[in-house]
């Protein structure tokens, strides 16, 4: 085996990803950076940061990211519990459950949102607190191929089995079990769907964009429609913050494991 | 197990019943159900009854319409060509930070970097690629200051990209777009497989006088196959259902099907609701043929590094 010319082509395909992935970064905040002519500036950002559209989007955005993290962690921890505990059968149905997000497009799943929920029985589109309830399940379906892998890879790495039967022969009831036992063993794998969750309602446009409200993603498209300096720095905003939520997810998953009091 | 659960509480009998067990499950599927069945199956029904809720087929006559015909082939054309170049160079990718033996410092931030930007697209996206590659962007603005001057003293800029027929917000604007997201997926997918190819196969090749081509071409290859083929499928699903970066580039100027449905939800352009459904219904009919044929493609290549 030569080993020095596959050395020369991991080195030109590795540079080559760098490029990819670093220029159009470079370019953004380059440009971002370029409103006031013949000067770098803050300006871009600083008309962002005035927007009060900006902040509403943002309010908005993150709320019911918020939200759909907590009724995420409400429907999945639970679920995948009793998947592991009781019923490890439906395992499969399961799986094939949750990579439906996959397998429906959010514009064809928003789709049959709009369908059934803008008529009666259940007419959810007429108010804006109902279309954020239908918003926000929305958004807990779409985040919950990430949501529910991330609960499952914890609860493997806990010995649920031992744990549950040690808490009841103490006396706890299912509540407390879920509560006080297996909820702080997941706490790592716990915060990671939830950050996934978290980067992805933030940049979620379709959802919020067919069922007309307020958030960060149609606030972007329509300032992308508009403006030529401010969607850059607007993008050099949304990077930071989903590529910060990603980022601690690494950071976490790679210490965070040698924190968990598993029952091992 | 039950055997423990029995002696540990004092439930009665039915309860260890194994429907019982199921039961934990209701409020999953209950949701699951409601918010996320129905809305589906609700379209897809819709997709085969008239305006009157009369079963028909005739909706399906939407697929004869020249303009969603023509959705359909610019929608698996930019799937096809992003799934095949970020898959080529994705796996070369791979290829770099595994066997090729990157330093590791390049290792590290290849598959961050992976990882991260496998995950984005959208708006964002497409306001990075237009900074860079749109008409001012800064890529743009550096190939059109090549400049020389010919013969008669005028400056001649030979690199516009512009000036080629490209154009950041056409075909081929997209499927730059798209790579950014496409190639990092590739990487993650196909790593644990060149991974899982053992350094004795290349030896016991070697020993037998097998060149490095003959090794590639008669050993690796046919053993990443599966793998290659459910990681190219994988990046066509992942193209096919895009829609925020196709329209925050171009728009909505590229006829995507994405982009049709969102026209359709919109504004009824096809004149009939029903054939709006239908034409989400072939969407989901082609995502699921990709990702069960992925799903079985995995499953086999993982028997195969396993044995």
């Amino acid at each position: 085996m030569n080993a020095r010319r596959s050395n020369f082509w991991a080195l030109f395909w590795g540079a080559l990803a760098i490029l990819y992935f670093f220029l159009p970064l470079y370019g953004t905040l380059d440009f971002s950076l370029r409103m006031k002519r013949g000067e770098l500036s803050l300006q871009a950002y600083q008309i962002v940061f005035s927007d009060p559209r900006f902040w509403e989007g943002f309010r908005y955005s993150t709320l019911m990211a918020l939200i759909t993290i907590v009724i995420s962690v409400l429907i999945f921890v639970p679920t995948v519990y009793w998947l592991h505990l009781k019923v490890p059968q439906a395992r499969p149905v399961v799986e094939i459950i949750t990579i439906l997000p996959f397998i429906i497009p959010a514009i064809v799943y928003v789709f049959g949102l709009i369908r059934t929920f803008s008529r009666p029985p259940l007419q959810l589109t007429l108010s804006p607190f109902t279309t954020d309830i239908l918003i926000v399940t929305g958004y807990v379906v779409i985040s919950m191929p990430y949501m529910f892998r991330a609960v499952d890879v914890g609860m493997r790495a806990i010995d649920v089995r031992s744990l549950t039967e040690a808490a009841q022969s103490l006396g706890s009831n299912w509540f407390q079990i879920l509560a006080h036992v297996i909820l702080p063993n997941l706490r790592i794998a716990i915060l990671s769907g939830a950050l996934i969750c978290f980067a992805t309602v933030m940049g979620e446009l379709i959802l919020a964009s067919f069922l007309v409200r307020p958030a960060l993603g149609p606030y972007m498209a329509l300032l992308g429609l508009t403006k030529a300096y401010e969607p850059a720095a607007l993008a050099i905003i949304s990077y930071a913050l989903t590529w910060f939520s990603l980022g601690l997810i690494q950071l976490i998953s790679r210490g965070g494991t040698a924190q968990q009091f598993t029952g091992r | 197990m039950n055997l423990s659960l029995l002696r540990l509480s004092s439930k009665s009998l039915w309860r260890e019943h194994p429907l019982w067990n199921w039961l934990g499950l209701l409020p999953f599927f209950a949701f699951i159900l409601f918010f996320l069945l129905v809305p589906s199956l609700n379209l897809f029904s819709g997709a085969f009854v008239n305006r009157s809720g009369a079963f028909t087929l005739e909706n399906l006559a939407v697929f004869a319409n020249p303009n969603v015909i023509k959705a359909y082939l610019t929608s698996l054309q930019v799937s096809l060509i992003t799934a095949l170049m970020g898959g080529v160079f994705g796996f070369f990718v791979a290829y770099a930070v595994t066997i090729g033996n990157a330093p590791r410092w390049m290792r590290n931030v290849i598959l961050t970097f992976s990882g991260l930007a496998a995950n984005f697209g959208g708006v964002p996206l497409a306001f990075a690629f237009i900074a860079t590659l749109g008409r001012t962007g800064f890529i743009t603005a550096l190939l059109k200051g090549i400049c020389f001057s010919n013969v008669a003293g005028e400056a001649v800029c030979p690199f516009n990209p512009y000036d080629y027929g490209f154009s950041l917000y056409s075909l081929s604007g997209l499927v730059l777009a798209y790579t950014y997201f496409q190639f990092p997926l590739m990487v993650l997918t196909i790593t644990p497989a060149l991974e899982g190819l053992r350094k004795e196969w290349r030896e016991a090749s070697a020993n037998l006088g097998a060149s490095e081509w003959q090794y590639w071409r008669d050993i690796a290859l046919p053993v990443l196959t599966p793998s290659l083929l459910g990681a190219t499928l994988l990046l066509f699903g992942n193209a096919f259902g895009a829609y925020a970066t196709a329209q925050a580039l171009t728009g909505g100027s590229i006829p995507l099907v994405t982009i049709f449905i969102g026209q359709q939800i919109r504004g009824d352009v096809l004149g009939n609701p029903h054939e709006g459904y239908a034409l989400a219904l072939g969407m989901v009919v082609i995502m699921a043929l990709t990702i069960v044929a992925y799903t079985a493609l995995q499953k086999q290549s993982s028997r195969w590094m396993k044995s």
